[in-house]
């Protein structure tokens, strides 16, 4: 079996880097060989994806048939791991996650192969690119990281087993998610590197690109926030977000991604922002990769300390290649690179795209700076610093007010100029409404003079309801108009103004989910806890509830023993529910894992967890949370994702009305 | 007793009660603010009062000697700075205000300065670019150059 796994890295090592010799080389001389040797090296792209493929399955199977055999195989599974964790092995470790990265991209270059007829030649350049960058991940295969190394010595009856922190059903779903973030956005880096390369001319490239890296910002969106709902699940602390250096690896291309999905528009419309959008996509996948060189090389200490090693080197080499690549083409074609038009006015969506760009630029900057100061302090002070939470709300809130403002403001705002007069008219009645909730807010006993965090989620309830009321106003206003012109009720006339510029429309959805998700953290600030040790029939109070212990017991399975808590839940003397914490002992690997019980609501999560046992009584210790609004932020993922999904559908044709048809349906004496 | 040294004892039970009761409220704010300030010691990279993880060796200790500490009367710095003794500096959550620290804080939000002026400067400087091609007098425009302008203006407005 390992063989098999073996030899088609190998096989795949040796197609990826013909793909990238043989294209370079048809791409670099013209002459009459020159296309079939890029059809070649297309089909050897093609090709690597499916044996990649190979390989991954070799290794999935090899899971599910306990061959321990293979050292990977030991490390990561065992014998009674249930089939779906099986199944999620593959990118549950080191090795078995480079390969699982090089599958994704032989994934993405295969579709980007199959659909070269659109731009034969600007789609072989991007396939050189991704060919690259899978030579890179399968040298490392190969050499650094191979999944398919052999066990030394006599063979193991069972495996380690799966990290318990992975036993959990998101965890079958998030890594996949966010490598397909990660990865996607080397198919946008690979067409902007070729754009610059050939120097495409026109900004065809970005037309092309742009359903790329809204599916990749998408995955990326998704895969961050299932791994906050997983944190918040199966970690126990309560919270979903810990600025864990990992956690913030995944931020940061996330957030130059977003300024890119914004400024590419600039580009498009008005012709400005050339290099900027080119060195932003440059650097999102620059980071992309140096998350992973964060995940992988152990440099900063993280809780996702299960897939350290020292591969870090690799990863130096090749963002100094990459880096130095970039840098070769920018200077050697940057004349290309020239705006065509000017900035007319400061009131303008122009400008606001770019302060945008500023605020989330600075976001990342203040994310990667506080990532890397412990090892600058280290190296200038002799010891590190830690820079946990504290540090990065402080920094990072204010940022993130700023930006909701922007994002109020901009849709307001038109191309090349926009009047005082018609900013002040759009502007008035959601200003009203942002200034009436915080005037609510107040009332009902938010007291934002008390403390620095009620002031912050006061200003943020506010702006979003600022930018939930500038969205809604848009699509009113649109639809009234296309209401008036086809006789259709207003809600039907929204949709159809979405429909029109799904884009636009679909854009809008996605604010409206950020608004969402930052109310959701603006409760984080009136969370409360308690810790309790309780018998039968105790009982804790927190918020409105009581929560009463009615047993507590053991269990027992092949894969792990557990001991959890049956909890009453009342509520103004009535039961609403019953919760049961639990904490896991995995036999194979022995180690602890919590599993929450938590009773989510809109208003608020009730979260109980089981802390562990008093080892002189033997009863349980329960810390329950009390968490306001948390729900919100996982239904504001669901909203940004329908509105990237509606942001890729195709536009319709705008309905043309004849002038006869106008004639025919104006109304009686209207001539 | 008289009904006005009645009524005054019961003022000053009041008051003292509510002293008393803004007392408890203060410390538990203060451990709360305190403990969140700190990390756990044993490695798990977690804040004190939210590490979790069984058997942790060390997080039940210091919240005890955060206790301790606050019924001693020692004032916040003083609270921290006995921690920093006994566990070292990367027990504090986030970079101190002093010395090569401060650099920490100040970096973000100098950036931040720095990307308004320098946005700015650029938009300022894009305003005034002079134009490409000098603007011709207006000249009457018909049929598919007619049409391209109305696909750029379409464009222009639609987004």
């Amino acid at each position: 079996m390992s063989q098999i796994g073996s030899f088609a890295l190998l096989l795949a090592l040796a197609l990826s880097g013909y793909c990238f010799v043989a294209g370079f080389l048809a791409l670099a001389r013209e002459g009459p060989g020159s296309a079939r040797l890029a059809e070649t090296a297309r089909r050897a792209g093609i090709a690597t994806f499916a044996v990649v493929l190979l390989a991954s399955v070799v290794l999935v199977v090899a899971a599910f048939q306990n061959d321990f055999s293979i050292a990977y195989i030991f490390h990561h599974s065992n014998r009674d791991l249930p089939a779906p964790y099986k199944f999620a092995t593959l990118w549950s470790g080191q090795e078995g996650s480079l390969l699982f990265w090089s599958l994704l991209l032989g994934a993405y270059g295969l579709v980007l192969r199959l659909r070269y007829k659109t731009d034969a030649r600007l789609f072989a350049y991007a396939s050189v690119v991704i060919a690259a960058v899978q030579v890179f991940f399968l040298l490392l295969l190969n050499f650094a990281a191979h999944p398919f190394a052999l066990m030394q010595g006599s063979l193991p009856a069972d495996g380690n087993g799966l990290n318990p922190l992975l036993q959990y059903p998101e965890m079958v779903i998030h890594p996949p998610m966010l490598y397909l973030g990660y990865v996607g956005f080397t198919v946008p880096f690979a067409f902007a590197l070729g754009a610059l390369a050939m120097r495409y001319p026109g900004e065809k490239w970005i037309h092309i690109t742009r359903r790329w890296t809204m599916v990749t910002w998408g995955f990326l969106t998704c895969g961050i926030f299932l791994g906050a709902h997983w944190a918040y699940s199966v970690l126990g602390w309560g919270g979903y977000w810990g600025w864990d250096p990992v956690e913030n690896a995944s931020l940061m291309p996330w957030l130059t991604g977003t300024a890119f999905l914004h400024s590419v528009m600039m580009q498009e419309k008005r012709g400005m922002l050339k290099t900027w959008n080119m060195w932003l996509i440059f650097s999102t996948f620059g980071l992309s990769i140096f998350g992973t060189f964060l995940t992988r090389s152990g440099v900063i200490s993280s809780v996702h300390a299960f897939a350290q090693s020292s591969i870090g080197d690799w990863f130096e080499v090749f963002l100094a290649l990459t880096l130095a690549t970039c840098v070769y083409f920018y200077v050697r074609n940057h004349s290309h690179l020239r705006s065509e038009h000017k900035l007319e006015s400061l009131i303008s969506r122009e400008s606001s795209f770019l302060f945008n760009n500023l605020l989330l630029l600075i976001a990342c900057f203040t994310v990667l700076w506080g990532t890397l100061f412990p090892i600058l302090s280290e190296w200038i002070q002799g010891h590190k610093e830690t820079v946990g939470p504290p540090f990065f709300n402080r920094v990072n809130v204010p940022v993130a007010l700023l930006l909701l403002l922007l994002t109020a403001l901009g849709p307001l705002l038109a191309w090349r100029k926009t009047s005082i007069e018609s900013l002040r008219r759009n502007f008035l009645w959601p200003a009203i409404g942002a200034l009436l909730a915080g005037v609510i807010l107040v009332a009902v006993g938010v007291q934002p003079w008390k403390d620095m965090s009620y002031l912050y989620s006061l200003m943020t309830i506010m702006l979003s309801v600022l930018v939930a009321l500038t969205v809604i106003s848009e699509f009113v206003r649109g639809g009234r108009v296309i209401a008036r012109h086809t006789g259709q009720n207003l809600f039907a006339s929204m949709a159809q103004l979405a429909h029109r510029n799904t884009r636009r429309y679909g854009g809008y959805i996605v604010h409206f989910g950020v608004i969402v998700v930052m109310i959701g953290f603006a409760g984080s600030a009136f969370n409360k806890d308690a810790e309790k040790e309780l018998g039968f029939g105790d009982k804790m109070n927190i918020g409105p509830y009581t929560l009463v212990c009615q047993s507590y017991t053991q269990d027992d399975n092949p894969n792990y023993g557990s001991e959890w808590a049956v909890m009453n839940v009342f509520k103004g003397g009535k039961q609403i529910a019953t919760l049961n914490p639990e904490r896991r002992f995995y036999k194979a690997s022995q180690q602890t894992s919590t599993i929450v019980a938590n009773r989510s609501t809109p208003l608020e999560d009730l979260y109980l967890v089981y802390e562990g046992q008093n080892q002189d009584t033997g009863r349980p210790i329960i810390k329950a949370h009390l968490n306001p609004l948390v729900m919100w932020i996982w239904v504001g993922v669901w909203i940004m994702l329908a509105g990237t999904v509606l942001a890729m559908v195709p536009n319709s044709a705008p309905v043309r009305v004849t002038a006869s048809a106008r004639v025919q349906t104006a109304p009686a004496g209207a001539d | 007793m008289s009904n006005s040294s009645l009524k005054r004892g019961l003022q000053i039970t009041l008051i003292v009660l509510a002293v008393l009761a803004s007392m408890g409220a203060g410390d538990d704010a203060r451990f709360n603010a305190l403990g969140h300030k700190l990390m756990c010691a044993c490695g798990c990279s977690q804040i004190l009062l939210e590490c979790n993880h069984v058997g942790c060796s060390l997080s039940e200790r210091m919240r005890s000697e955060l206790i301790t500490a606050l019924d001693r009367g020692d004032s916040d710095d003083l609270t921290l700075q006995g921690f920093v003794q006994k566990y070292g500096p990367t027990v504090l959550a986030a970079p101190t205000a002093t010395g090569f620290d401060r650099i920490a804080w100040i970096m973000p939000y100098a950036a931040l300065l720095g990307g308004i002026v320098l946005v700015s400067f650029i938009v300022r400087a894009w305003k005034n670019r002079p134009l490409l091609k000098p603007a011709d007098l207006p000249v009457e425009i018909h049929g598919a150059e007619l049409d391209h302008f109305r696909q750029q203006a379409q464009k222009d407005t639609q987004l």
